[in-house]
This record gives C-alpha cells, structure tokens and sequence, in this order.
C-alpha cells in the first residue's frame, strides 16, 4: 500500500485557514501524501505550481482574478502532467461543470474528510476521476436524452454508452469504484476505464445544458 | 372607501381628486370636508383673484402622497365641485365688472395661460404616478404628449394676447428676440450642469439597487448565519449538537444560494409550488436536523410534480433514510432519485451495520409498515439489499403518470438557445 515516494501536494485557496487545515489534516494522518506548497492567489499559484512541479493541486473554485479555471488556463498548457482535484464549498452545477471542463481531472467538496481526501488525491494521481455523487448526477441530467433537447453534434462525444451511464448511475448512489466492479461484474479497472471516458467526453462534448453551465460562470 | 391617510404633513391627493388633489389634500390635513375647502377658495376668488393663487402655489409646493389610497369620487361630488368652479369663475367676473384690474387679467388671457399651465402641471403629476406605478406603464404616452403640446400652446397664446394687448408691437418684438437669446445662451452655458445632473441620477439608482441587494443579504445572514454562530458558540461543549447546527446552516445557505437539486443560478426566485426534488431535499433536512448526520440527495432528470404517489414515495424514502440513521451507525446516508418518463426511482444506502432481512426483530416495524406498506399501496415495489457489516441499500420504485414539471422549463430552455445562438 505505501508507495516509494509520497505524493506531492500543492494547495491553492484564498482562505488561509482553510489552507492550514487541509495541511495539518493531510501531514498528520496521511504518510504518503505530503504538501509541498501553498498560494492564497491566481498569481501565486502560477508561480508556486511552475517552481514547485507538484504531482497534485488541489484548487478552490472561488477565488479573486478568475478563480480555479483561470489557474486552470494558465497552467495547463505549460505543464500537462500535473494534475488538479477541484476543491470547492460550491454544490452549483456551473461551478462544477465550469472547473471540470477547465481540465480538473476530479471535484470534491470542501466538507470531506481527511481520509477520503487522501483517497481522492491518490486517485486522481494515478491517473483516473474522481466524481462526487452530486457531480455524476449533474453529467447525467447533461447527457440525458429529453424531450426537445438538441440533436447530438458529435455522437462519439456528446452521448454517453449504456455501460457509462451505469457506472455513473452507481456513482451518484454512492457506490465506490469497487463497488460498481462488483455489482456489474466488470474488473476495477474497466470502471476506471469507463469514468475516465465520461471525464473526457464531460471536458469535450459541446451538449447544451455542458457549455451553458461553463459559460453561466464565464470559465470558458 | 378606503381610509384616508392620518392627518398629518400636507400631501395632495393622488386618487379622488378633480384638478390636482389640492382641496382633499387640504380638507385632509385640516380633517374637514372637501366641500368647505372647495367654498374657501371660491370665496377667496372675490378678493383680487386669490383662490387662483392660492390653489396654484399649493400646487406647486405641496407634494402628491406616495401611497396610493383608492378613493372614488361620486357623481354628485363631481356636480358639486363643477357648480363652485362656474361659482367661483362667476364670483371673479363680478369683481371684474367692479374694477377690479387683477381680476380682468386672471379671466382674460393670462386666464388661458393659467388653464394650460394647469393642464401641463396635471401631467407632470400623471408622470410621477406612472413612475411610482413601476416601470413599464408607458401606455398612452402619445396622449400625455397631446394634453402637454395643447397646455403649452394655451399657455403662450394667452401670454401672447395680453401683451399684445397692453405693449405695442415693437416692443414685443425686441422682448421675444431678448427672451430668445437669454433662453439660448442659459442653455448653452449650463450643459455641462445638465449632463452632470443626469449621469447623477443614473448613478444614485444604481447605488440604490445595490444597497438594497446589499441590505437583502445582510438581513438573510443575519436571520441565518450570525444566529447558528452565536448558538454554536453557546454550545461549543456539544461537538454533536455543533456539527448539527452547522450541518443544518449549511444545508440552509446552499439551498438560498443555488436551490435543492443544484440548478438555481443565485437570484432566481423560488419555484411557488415544491415539485419532487425541494420535497426530498425537505425530507433529507429533516433527517439531518433529527438525528445529527449527513445525507445529501441527488436528483437526476428533471423535477416533477408531487402527486399523492409520489408524496408516498417521499414518505417511505425519508422512513428508509430513518432507518438508516437508527441503525445502521454512520454518519453519511446516500440518496439518489432518478426520474423517468414513467417511473421514478429512489436508491437510499448506507455503508453501515447492514443486517439479516430474516431475522429483523419485532419492534422494527418501520421498514415492513412505513416504507413497504406505503409503496404497495401506491402500486410501487421496494427492494431491499442488506447483509450484516456490509451496508443497506433500499431501492424505492414508483411508477408515474404525471406530466413532468420540467416541460415548462424545457421551453424555456429551447427560447435560451435562440437567444445565445450567435
């Protein structure tokens, strides 16, 4: 379970106490998950994440000059291998949506536990999603076939396949990765397989309800 | 009849008046009869024309009431008031014909300026009204303009023939060219003045709006927020009851700030009737409030009316959510509802004790009574997977005739589109 080296976390939030806290929670109780830095600001965390090379940012959604997504653009482009998990006190559909298709590979809300952080944070770290139950209902309303909504553009992006839909109908009823694996007889990795997938088609898919929550918030 | 206003500052009626509300206005203030105000002025016409004056500097100084009280004026006020006009026009040639020269002027042609200064002045009152009204009631404009345009032109005319007749025509000419180059050279000078006063404006309203936006949500904090701080901190000894409260208050504030399944954009006023996604999040609360853990709803496919059906399905849910936070020792119950054309669905899990559906003791009636009796006779079913250490999981199930709420909002959806089309 210990992996060689600790993960390396960088934590950016306007609010210092909170700041402190994840810190305190995340060196105390999680041995393989160390922060590396922190910033209270846009420019700060540009400049942090780019010195730093942190494996993980862990970034508020609601901040001053632009918030998470303005991060998001800034460094994305110059360092695509770092990873973001959005961190946010918001449950709004545009908030979420917003910081996902900016390119977070996850989004958490603020009131979760140190251990479950930890958790997320490892997980976006190997590479795969990680959905809040609210944020798979939110994809799932999106993606929904209802009456009167717009004939698909691209519909390798823009329809979810029927495994998809029940690995994201499982998530939003509170069902862990293995979990699903277990109830649709499909291996761990194959629901990663299919989580990612929705991630990709969440960031890309030009669906009404997706670029109308990102624009609400003027994010993209 | 709606009560008149308490006696108190002067104010000019708004509603039930003839001319401009002055003599109600007065009669209200002095708490006497309209009638004998009215007769005042009449009377005050004999001496050198006052009651003209007097009801005109009234006018002029004496500001309409904000509040709109319905008042209607009877027939046989109206007659009344007709007879001590004519009375009062009757009054004013006799001294006249007395030789009374103030008196000529004032039914002569400043006469006819004076009625259509009065006309003019009327619409500047119907223009405040309409502005009180709210915005939006530019009905009948066009008239407005007419009464305005004709009040105007009766004004100059009867300046024009008094002069007229009391100068010759040269000095008349020289005085309308001064008049005239005065009035252009004020104009010009004080456009700076003038722009100022309406950028003024502009920017008091917009304070305004923002200060009342302001004090809106200072007073939803304060009714909200400051009171579970302050409670919390009386009950700092009890991290349960804390949690509570703020669990409680957050639950509150996210609901105000982006509604029950997550959708509002911030502003937008509640829906008036609750559909089925505000009745779970409700039946959530309540559970949170009651016994101190966490459980968030998820809704998936649009809201929907609440049928008796459906009220059944909330009820056996928030029984099954119960349940959950009885016996199965956690602190976070997961809902999920999903709404289908023609049926809706409601998952309630913990990840807790979990237990042996064959061996429920006896005085765990809720779940055969409140939540299967409840679906079967509604026609739903209720599934149920448990196993000891392993969790509980009830899938409420409930078939649906009802038109959804959201094809209302589909609409409006659809309109959007067009709009942000480029």
């Amino acid at each position: 379970m210990t992996e060689p080296a600790p993960v390396r976390v960088f934590l950016v939030d306007d609010h210092a106490l909170f700041r402190s806290g994840v810190r305190a929670e995340l060196d105390r109780s999680v041995p393989d998950v160390t922060v590396v830095g922190e910033a209270g600001s846009v420019a700060e965390a540009v400049a942090g994440i780019a010195h730093l090379r942190p494996d993980v940012v862990l970034l508020d959604v609601h901040m001053p000059d632009g918030g998470g997504a303005e991060v998001l653009r800034k460094v994305r482009p110059a360092l695509p291998d770092v990873v973001f998990l959005a961190l946010s006190v918001s449950d709004a559909a545009e908030d979420v949506i917003a910081v996902i298709r900016a390119g977070a590979r996850g989004y958490v809300t603020k009131t979760i536990s140190g251990r479950e952080l930890a958790d997320a944070v490892r997980r976006v770290r190997a590479g795969d999603p990680v959905f809040s139950p609210r944020l798979a209902g939110f994809v799932l309303d999106a993606f929904s076939d209802r009456p009167g909504a717009a004939p698909p553009t691209d519909p390798e992006l823009d329809l979810l396949t029927r495994r998809e839909r029940d690995v994201l109908r499982l998530l939003a009823r509170g069902y862990s990765y293995r979990e699903i694996a277990g109830e649709l007889f499909i291996s761990v990795k194959t629901v990663e397989t299919h989580v990612s997938s929705v991630l990709r088609k969440t960031q890309l898919s030009n669906r009404y309800e997706l670029s109308r929550w990102a624009s609400d918030r003027r994010l993209v | 009849m709606a009560v008149p206003p308490p006696a108190g500052a002067l104010h000019r009626r708004r509603s039930g008046r003839l001319v401009a509300g002055v003599a109600g206005g007065v009669a209200d203030h002095l708490g006497v009869k309209v009638l004998w105000v009215r007769a005042a002025f009449v009377a005050l016409m004999a001496v050198s024309g006052a009651g003209v004056l007097a009801y005109g500097l009234l006018w002029i100084f004496v500001r309409q009431e904000s509040a709109t009280v319905e008042r209607t004026v009877s027939g046989r006020e109206r007659q009344q008031a007709l007879g001590l006009a004519a009375l009062g026009l009757g009054v004013g040639l006799a001294a006249s014909a007395l030789g009374n020269s103030a008196i000529g002027w004032v039914v002569g042609p400043l006469g006819v300026a004076i009625a259509g200064a009065a006309v003019v002045w009327r619409e500047a009152d119907e223009a405040q009204r309409r502005r009180w009204a709210g915005a939006g009631a530019r009905t009948g404009w066009r008239a407005a303009l007419l009464r305005v345009v004709a009040g105007a032109l009766f004004v100059a005319a009867g300046i024009a023939v008094f002069l007229l007749g009391n100068l010759d025509m040269g000095q008349v000419q020289f005085g309308l060219l001064a008049v005239l180059a005065t009035l252009v050279g004020v104009a010009v000078i004080t456009v700076p003045w003038w722009v100022r006063l309406v950028r003024d404006l502009g920017e008091e309203r917009r304070e305004r709006i923002r200060e009342t936006e302001r004090a809106e949500i200072a007073a939803h904090l304060h009714d909200s927020v400051l009171q579970t701080l302050a409670l919390i901190q009386r009950q700092s000894d009890s991290p349960r009851e804390v949690a509570r409260l703020a669990r409680g208050q957050e639950r509150e504030l996210r609901t105000w700030l982006y509604g029950a399944g997550g959708y509002r954009r911030p502003g937008a006023s509640t829906p008036a009737d609750a559909g089925l996604t505000e009745a779970l999040a409700a039946a959530a609360a309540e559970v949170e409030d009651t016994y101190a853990l966490t459980v968030r709803p998820v809704v998936v496919g649009g809201d929907r009316a609440l049928d008796d059906d459906l009220r059944a399905l909330v009820l056996a849910s928030r029984e099954a959510m119960v349940n959950a936070a009885k016996h199965a020792g956690v602190d976070e119950v997961s809902v999920y509802a999903e709404v289908e054309p023609d049926e809706v669905n409601v998952f309630v899990r913990d990840r807790g004790a979990g237990f042996e559906p064959d061996a429920v003791p006896d005085d765990r009636h809720g779940l055969a009574d409140s939540v299967r009796g409840r679906m079967t006779r509604h026609g739903g079913t209720v599934r149920l997977r448990t196993h000891p250490g392993d969790g509980t999981e009830v899938h409420l199930r409930m078939p649906v005739a009802t038109l959804p709420v959201e094809e209302a909002a589909v609409e409006v959806a659809a309109v959007e589109e067009k709009e942000h089309a480029p």
